[in-house]
């Protein structure tokens, strides 16, 4: 399924340049993610996907849909916006349950246990 | 030719998001606890909005906005209320 919008040449080059930045390092986040060896290591790979790979593809986004309507067309902020508050917010609950979790169950690994 | 290398660079952009799904997915099998798992399913979500954004870029429609916020908005939910699950046990107290 080759299909592209109708955009002039710098868009086109700017938003192409943008998507393949966003994903070659949203693929990074995630191979991060699989390869990382503790649960608290593993927590900051993904940030890079949902924060400087989330801002690239919207940046990518608002300039396509700017130049093919000829106005500013700026709603894909409200998905960045929304993540960059959420995200850091649900990791740090995610990792307080875990080490919640891994005290209550005495499984902390040794090298977290002297650091709050 | 820029139209055939925007799409070119499109369809790899969603190739390597759709490599990114299946790590955050084999994490979500493969994790040696809950918490794993749920890094997993956030990663996945994350990675699939992405993925609806590049779709929305490539048709020209804003249908594919409207579901990645969407996304967005109730992944969030979801690992809040997993993450209290996991901390009390229920996850309204």
């Amino acid at each position: 399924m080759i299909q592209a919008p109708d955009l002039p040449g710098w868009a086109a080059a700017l938003v192409a340049l943008l998507m393949l930045a966003g994903a070659l390092i949203t693929l990074i986040g995630s191979i991060g993610l699989l390869r990382m060896k503790s649960f608290y290591a593993r927590v900051h790979p993904p940030t890079l996907g949902s924060t400087l790979g989330m801002a690239l593809i919207v940046l990518a986004s608002i300039i396509c849909f700017s130049v093919l309507r000829s106005r500013l067309s700026v709603h894909e902020v409200l998905i960045g916006v929304f993540l960059t508050i959420t995200t850091p917010v649900g990791f740090m609950l995610l990792a307080r349950a875990a080490l919640y979790r891994e005290r209550s169950d005495g499984t902390l690994p040794p090298a977290d246990r002297g650091e709050e | 030719m820029t139209a055939i290398m925007l799409a070119l660079s499109i369809s790899v952009a969603q190739v390597m998001l759709g490599l990114a799904m299946m790590c955050a997915a084999f994490r979500m099998i493969w994790g040696p606890r809950a918490q794993d798992r749920m890094l997993g399913l956030d990663t996945f979500y994350n990675n699939s909005m992405l993925l609806l954004l590049s779709f929305g870029i490539q048709t020209g429609r804003t249908l594919y906005f409207e579901a990645a916020l969407i996304i967005a908005l109730l992944g969030f939910v979801g690992t809040v209320g997993l993450s209290k699950f996991l901390m009390r046990g229920e996850v309204i107290e």
